[in-house]
This record gives structure tokens, sequence and C-alpha cells, in this order.
């Protein structure tokens, strides 16, 4: 029997396993980029065939089945609003249900179950959320289809991604801050005001920001809530309103050339509105850090 | 300002579990008292029971009586926040605020606690980082981020943060464990400076550290791992350092055990 001594160069089969493994994870990643590229690719291809400052700034009104021309101004207005008011629903209830949960439930019976019911939110598809603000909001309470009826079916959506997001910032904060804001006799609910927030404020913006991201395109709850029209209003609360991606999957069925390039105009639009977005929550972060000051 | 606090048959638990069992000491104002004794004995434990931390972690409570001079601190009409702004604390690990800059991180306590003008804060900061020997290296970049500074000078930084709001008692879990020995030489002047005003208790594992900056030391010790930790002998330290009463004092400060 040999006895292994001293220090020995790494042998051939863990060279050939290191090999082999990195070559796999490459794969991996190619293969994970490759539809990300292409959609990418595709939708600027054929959306900048109609990206124009007339697309932006022109309703659909008036525009004739063949006509080229129109673009999709009434869309975007529809879609800001009625994503700003989701968020406006969605971010003070998911922000101050993840407060709870992490600072006060204490893994308590009623935290285990709002955490239950968070986890059954995330898996609610998107239509039914649509077909629940339908059933509640228009036709038991009898309001109108309006862009606000689309943002409440959206916040149902938000929220567990906003609750889900804030919670795993919330618990990255060390405890160590909680306690020395607890020792320099701060209260508790200023402790979490001035010190836990601000601690996690990054992070929440971007989980926020991914949740604003995921409601955005979402299509179905707004055919079934808000309807579609050709025409521009900047009323949410009032009748039907248009949102982008409602003005392309309207457009993509149409049959002819001009109304299919405005679709792909309006997918990137969409894409360009989300990245903008994100834009700003990074600049917003950035500017919120600490590390800017130093 | 500085008070004297009286323990009497204090007992913490977590939960279930019986962490310190039967405490009774006096502190006196205006001096340096030392805990010491293995770990897991329960020292920081009875120190977090003196601002009432302790209860700050879930399922933990507290049996037994802490006065501040004539106050008792558990009292059921007691405001655990005041008694955290009256007795304040340094941790064991330096805990700046990340999101704030030198400047707000000494005024915190102040300014999270009521309005304050931005002269008074900074009359206060000044005088606070005065008072942690830490106003001549900060003093051109109070704007900067407080994690930016090294880990002796965040300690500090988080002692002033204590004193910044003009405490009557401050303890000390284990102040200098985390520092390099000049830092903590640098922390050991301050606390001989700082007991001229405040009744200090600090937590220690090195014992020439006690024996160099405390006027009383107090031992502590378990029978067995899962036993509650208790108060063995608390006297002079000059005396526990060179003739203590109790055999397991004796063993403890010689190395022979812990």
């Amino acid at each position: 029997m040999t006895v292994v001594t001293g220090i020995q160069p790494i042998s051939a089969g863990r060279r050939v396993k290191d090999r082999a493994v990195q070559a796999l994870v490459y794969l991996a990643f190619a293969i994970a980029v490759v539809p990300l590229v292409s959609v990418l690719w595709l939708v600027i291809r054929n959306g900048l065939k109609r990206f124009d400052i007339e697309f932006l700034t022109h309703s659909m009104r008036n525009i004739g089945a063949r006509d080229a021309g129109g673009g999709a101004y009434h869309a975007i207005i529809g879609t800001l609003e009625q994503v700003l008011l989701a968020s406006l629903i969605a971010v003070p209830i998911g922000l101050l249900t993840a407060i709870y949960l992490v600072e006060y439930g204490n893994g308590g019976r009623l935290s285990r179950i709002v955490s239950f019911f968070v986890d059954v939110m995330t898996g609610v598809p998107s239509v039914v959320s649509g077909l629940f603000i339908l059933a509640f909001w228009i036709l038991a309470l009898g309001m109108p289809f309006s862009g606000f009826a689309g943002a409440l079916a959206l916040s149902i959506l938000m929220m567990p991604t906003v609750v889900r997001s804030a919670e795993e910032m919330l618990r990255l904060v060390p405890n160590e801050l909680r306690e020395a804001s607890y020792a320099l006799g701060v209260p508790k609910w200023r402790s979490i005001v001035k010190v836990v927030l601000p601690t996690a404020f990054t992070g929440i913006v971007t989980g926020v920001m991914l949740a604003v991201a995921r409601v955005a395109g979402e299509t179905a709850p707004l055919l079934l809530v808000v309807f579609s029209t050709d025409s521009i209003n900047n009323d949410p609360f009032n009748g039907p309103q248009m949102g982008l991606p409602l003005y392309v999957f309207d457009q993509a069925s149409r049959p002819n050339d001009t109304a299919i390039d405005r679709a792909w105009a309006g997918a990137l639009t969409l894409i360009l509105i989300i990245m903008l977005l994100n834009l700003v929550a990074r600049l917003i972060s950035w500017w919120r850090s600490p590390a800017k000051r130093g | 300002m500085a008070k004297q606090i009286e323990v009497s048959d204090l007992d913490a638990y977590y939960g279930s579990h019986k962490a310190i069992e039967g405490i009774s000491m006096t502190i006196e104002p205006r001096s340096v008292t030392a805990f010491i004794g293995p770990s897991g004995c329960g020292k920081s434990t009875f120190l977090r029971t003196l601002n009432r931390m302790h209860e700050v972690i879930p399922g933990a409570r507290v049996e037994g009586k802490v006065r501040l001079e004539d106050q008792d601190l558990y009292g059921p009409s007691v405001d655990p926040v005041s008694v955290r702004r009256t007795i304040g604390m340094v941790f064991q690990r330096p805990n700046p605020f990340p999101t704030m800059s030198i400047f707000d991180n000494v005024a915190a306590g102040l300014k999270l606690n009521g309005r304050f003008s931005k002269s008074q804060l900074e009359g206060v900061v000044e005088e606070s980082l005065k008072g942690a020997n830490l106003w001549n290296e900060v003093k051109t970049r109070l704007n900067k981020p407080g994690a930016g500074l090294s880990g002796g000078q965040q300690q500090r930084l988080c002692i002033a943060r204590a004193i910044a709001v003009r405490p009557q008692v401050l303890l000390m879990d284990e102040p200098c464990s985390a520092l390099d020995p000049i830092s903590t030489l640098a922390i050991e002047d301050l606390i001989s400076e700082l007991k001229q005003e405040f009744t200090i208790v600090i937590v220690t594992h090195n014992m020439q550290q006690a024996a160099r900056v405390s006027e009383k030391t107090a031992f502590f010790n378990l029978a067995a791992q899962g036993q509650p930790g208790k108060l063995i002998e608390m006297d002079e330290t000059s005396k526990i350092f060179t003739n203590p009463t109790q055999k397991a004092t004796e063993d403890y400060i010689t190395g022979r055990f812990g």
C-alpha cells in the first residue's frame, strides 16, 4: 500500500471534471441568453419600423382598418396611469405587510396565516384576478369599466411580489442595527422607519420594480375590466382605457401589415417604458445610498 | 448625573431556559464595574437586563428587581424606551447605521427622539465626538458615511452615539473584543475619562482589561452547561485579582479553567 505524502499536483481526473463542469456552466448560460437576445432582437428590429414621433403622440382614433399611421399614445397613457394606480395601492399594503411579518409577527399564528396567503396569491393567474375584479367591482358594485378597475386587478398581482421581496430585504437588515437603535432609546416604530427601512431601501425599490415590470405586461385583466378603445382617455376612473399589452394584442390580431408593425412598435415601447422605470429606480437607490457620499 | 444601580434576586429566561439566576449586586455611580466569567455564563444577558434590552429577544423575560436610585426599572408603569434612553449601551461589534453619515450617526439618538436645531445638534455632535476621542480624526469628514471608518474608529463612533443622548449609565458589552491593541488602548483611556461622568458597566473576556479599567469586578460562572449562570463573587478589583474569597474565582483568574 502506498502512502500519499507531501503536496500533490491536481490529478488528471479532477482536471477533466473541472473542465467538463465549466463547459456545462457556459453552455447553460448560453442557452439561457439565447431567448433573451432573440426576443430583444426581434422586437427591436420589427418595432423600429413604426417607432416614431407620430406613434408616440397619436392615438388610433379615426384610423381606418387598412390605414398606415396612428399610434399608441392612448395606450401609453393608460399603461402609465394603471400601473401607477396599481403601485399606489399595492406598494403601501405590501410594504406594511412585510413590516408586520418581519418586525412584529415573530412567527405567530397570524403571521403564518398571512405568509401562507401571500404564497397562495403568488400563484393566482392574472386572468383570475381580472375575473375577481369583474365580478366584485363591476358586476356586484356596478362600477364602470375603467383604468382604475384594471389597476385594482393589477394590484392584486403586484402585492405578493412586493411582500415577498420587501420581506427578504427587511430580514437582511442586521439585528444589531435594530438593537443599536433601541439602545439609544428610540421607540420600535421609529427604529423601523428611520433605521430599518432606509437600510433596506435599495432592495425594496428593486423588488417594487420587479413587481411593476410583472404587471405592466399583463393583458388578461385589462381585457376583462378595462376594455379597449382607440381614443385617448386621460381619466382612469371613467370609461374604457387602452393599455400597451392590450394594444399589442389588438393590433397583432388584425390582418394587415400596418397593424402588425404597430403591434411590434407597441411591444418595443412597453419594453422601453419598463427599462426606463428600472433606470429611474436605479438612480433613486444610487442617490439614496451612502456609498455616493463616501 | 450618574446613578447607582441596585439589582436584587434577578432571574432571566430565554423561553423556558433559565439563563441567569438569583443575581443581586450594587453598581456604584461614577465608577467602572467589570463583569468577567467564562463564555455562556450569562454576563451579557445580565448586562442586557440592566437596560431592558433582554426582552427585545422574542420569548425572553426577566424576574426580579433592578433599581436605578429609587426607581424600579421593571415597574408596571415604566416605559422600556425611556429606560434605554437613561441607560445607554455599546455593543460587541461596532454597529454604526450604514445609511447615515458620521454626523448623523452621532446625532441619531437626538434626531430620532425629537426636534433639535442644527446648531444644537452640531454642539452635541462635537462634544460627543470629543468625548469619544474621535473628533480630531473625523472633524473634516463629518458628512462621510460612518461605515467607512476603521473598526476602532467605528466603535468610538458608537460610543459617541451612545453618550450623545446623555445617559446616566453606560453599558459596554465586550467593546474591545473586535479591536486591535491600539484601538483597545484608546477605548480603555476613554472609559477612564468617561467614568467621571457616567456609571460604567463593562463585560470583558480580557482579565487584564478588567484589572486595568475597573474599580469593582464581578465574577460569573455556571455550574454546568445548560445550568443557569450565577454571580459567584463581586468585590474590589484589586481584591478579586489578588485575593479572591471563592476558589472558583481564583481558578478562573489564574487560568486553571475557562
